[in-house]
């Protein structure tokens, strides 16, 4: 079943200079694999389109079920420069909420507020 | 020393007051720790010097011995005396910044390009002036620019006498300052989303609390009867907030390696953090250098009812052929519609229903405060020359404001030489 990432996933984001972390962190190991299956590094920097102008790398840390995304040219060249009303970055993790996901019908009583 | 316990006071420098307070009253701590400081903490921290705790800041930002001497004057006023107080400077290195530096970190180009704009320079220190101030007696310390990181750990390598080259410990160490620097992040701050990840009372949160060992573990808690929680969520999500490479986060002490950590819930609003791991410091400090890169004019104006896209899309093409027209030279100019793409710009969903409210928030980048202040001039014009039905604020406030850019650079250690004073109340 197609699924968004919120069931599966907290987030949060940070920003050094005009580069933006996004941490997508699994519920529970049961959904982790299908996480790091899914959500490549490529396919956030084209969810992220328009707004990450640079490249984005991805650091796995298997046994704490995150996945660290650092996006480079995310903040419209940084905190002070940007025109851009979240100038931190603080809300960019959350557009990732909405990334779809497919995930097995045998995972669904693991997703987080999930009712169908 | 078997267990220290180290507090946060703050996070920056607009941060709550009473959880730093609370910390010190209830926290029964051997070292409370701001990443800056206000003064008003500054008052309530140090009527609870008596119980011994310490106090270490870094906001000394770039007069620590002005910052010494007005907690001395504050400790005289509450009849502390002989209290020791160290100042840490020698972060700042405008002076010799260009001498001492080759590129950008940014785009490689080499630092002398900063060289009419730049307004100040500040190398990032570690915790080694700090440490030195405490084992010369200083119950407060408060620095220039220190790493956040670092004012944390401080206290570890004092307490524990730690080599500031063994890096299997403080690797650690600064991890656990990592955990703490952004104070209530980890106690439930920055984290609710209703229906997912729910905190109790977040109007109420407290600053983490680290019980910390000698072997750079720690369990990660806060007073209790206060708000928000200490979980492995939120422990998570703090361990990786601003964190490039997991397995290296140069700190101006050590490079922290978080890929190795373990986290779990000991019990509640306890989370034991263990096995951080460090390597090598490298030989070179950070430096941020600061540059006048002129002005941001920014402005709002709103809609709202049945047909409130439509207008705010003709208002933004009045806006743009008003900017024609009045000749404005911008770097950059952005119209965005708050509540429907404001935050996360091109890449907002299309197509979906109206929303019922639209702000339209217009702002430009400019060499000059003259273009800038047209922003605000041309949003004023769509009062009475604009679109029907505009909402507008009366404009009693500056739409300007100055740009500070930051750029980064390396500088080799030596080239920094940190100054300390000692202040006796």
């Amino acid at each position: 079943m197609r699924v968004l990432l919120q069931h599966v996933a907290h987030v949060r984001s940070g920003d050094k200079g005009n580069t933006s972390n996004i941490t997508a962190i699994a519920y529970g190991p049961e959904l982790y694999p299908l996480l790091k299956d899914q959500l490549t590094a490529e396919r956030v920097k084209d969810f992220y389109a328009g707004v990450v102008t640079g490249p984005v790398e991805r650091f796995a840390v298997d046994h704490l079920w995150v996945l660290n995304f650092v996006a480079q040219g995310a903040l419209g060249g940084g905190v002070s420069r940007s025109l851009c009303l979240d100038n931190y970055g603080k809300a960019l993790s959350a557009a990732l909420l909405g990334f779809d996901l497919h995930v097995p019908e045998s995972l669904g009583n693991h997703l987080r507020n999930h009712h169908r | 020393m078997a267990k220290l316990r180290i507090g946060a006071g703050s996070a920056w420098w607009g941060d709550r007051l009473e959880p730093a307070r609370l910390n010190a009253e209830e926290g029964d701590l051997d070292y409370l720790c701001f990443e800056t400081m206000a003064e008003a903490t500054v008052s309530a921290a140090l009527a609870h010097l008596r119980r011994g705790t310490k106090i270490v800041s870094n906001q000394g930002w770039i007069n620590p011995e002005g910052a010494a001497e007005r907690i001395v004057h504050h400790l005289r006023e509450l009849g502390a005396y002989g209290v020791k107080v160290a100042a840490v400077s020698g972060s700042l290195i405008t002076d010799r910044v260009l001498d001492v530096t080759d590129t950008l970190m940014e785009d490689g180009r080499p630092t002398s390009v900063l060289k009419d704009s730049m307004v100040s320079a500040e190398a990032y220190m570690g915790a080694e002036p700090i440490v030195a101030a405490l084992r010369d007696g200083a119950s407060i310390v408060v620095t220039g620019r220190v790493a956040d990181p670092s004012i944390f750990m401080a206290p570890m390598m004092h307490e524990f006498g730690w080599d500031s080259l063994d890096h299997a410990k403080v690797g650690p160490g600064s991890g656990l300052g990592h955990v703490l620097e952004c104070g209530a992040q980890v106690t439930g701050g920055y984290f609710s989303d209703p229906g997912f990840k729910d905190v109790p009372e977040p109007w109420n949160l407290a600053f983490p609390i680290a019980e910390v060992e000698d072997d750079g573990s720690a369990v990660i808690t806060k007073v209790a009867g206060t708000g928000g929680a200490v979980t492995m969520m939120t422990v998570k999500e703090q361990l990786f907030y601003e964190v490039h490479d997991p397995g290296r986060y140069i700190t101006p002490d050590v490079v922290v390696d978080f890929t190795t950590t373990e986290v779990e819930e000991v019990g509640r609003d306890r989370v034991r953090v263990a096995k951080i791991g460090g390597k090598p410091r490298t030989p070179t400090l950070k430096v941020s250098i600061a540059c006048m890169e002129g002005f941001i004019g920014e402005d709002m104006f709103f809609y709202a009812g049945p047909g409130a896209l439509r207008r705010a899309e003709l208002a933004k093409t009045i806006l743009e052929e008003r900017f024609k027209i009045v000749g404005l030279q911008a770097d950059e100019v952005r119209v965005d519609f708050v509540g429907l793409n404001a935050i996360h710009g091109p890449m907002s969903p299309r197509g979906g229903p109206e929303p019922y409210e639209i702000a339209v928030r217009v702002a430009a980048r400019t060499k000059t405060r003259e273009e800038a202040l047209k922003v605000g001039r041309e949003v004023d014009g769509m009062a009475v020359s604009g679109v029907g039905m505009t909402g507008k604020r009366v404009p009693h406030q500056d739409r300007t404001r100055e740009i500070i850019g930051v750029w980064s650079t390396l500088v080799p250690r030596d080239e920094v030489r940190p100054v300390t004073t000692m202040y006796v109340s």
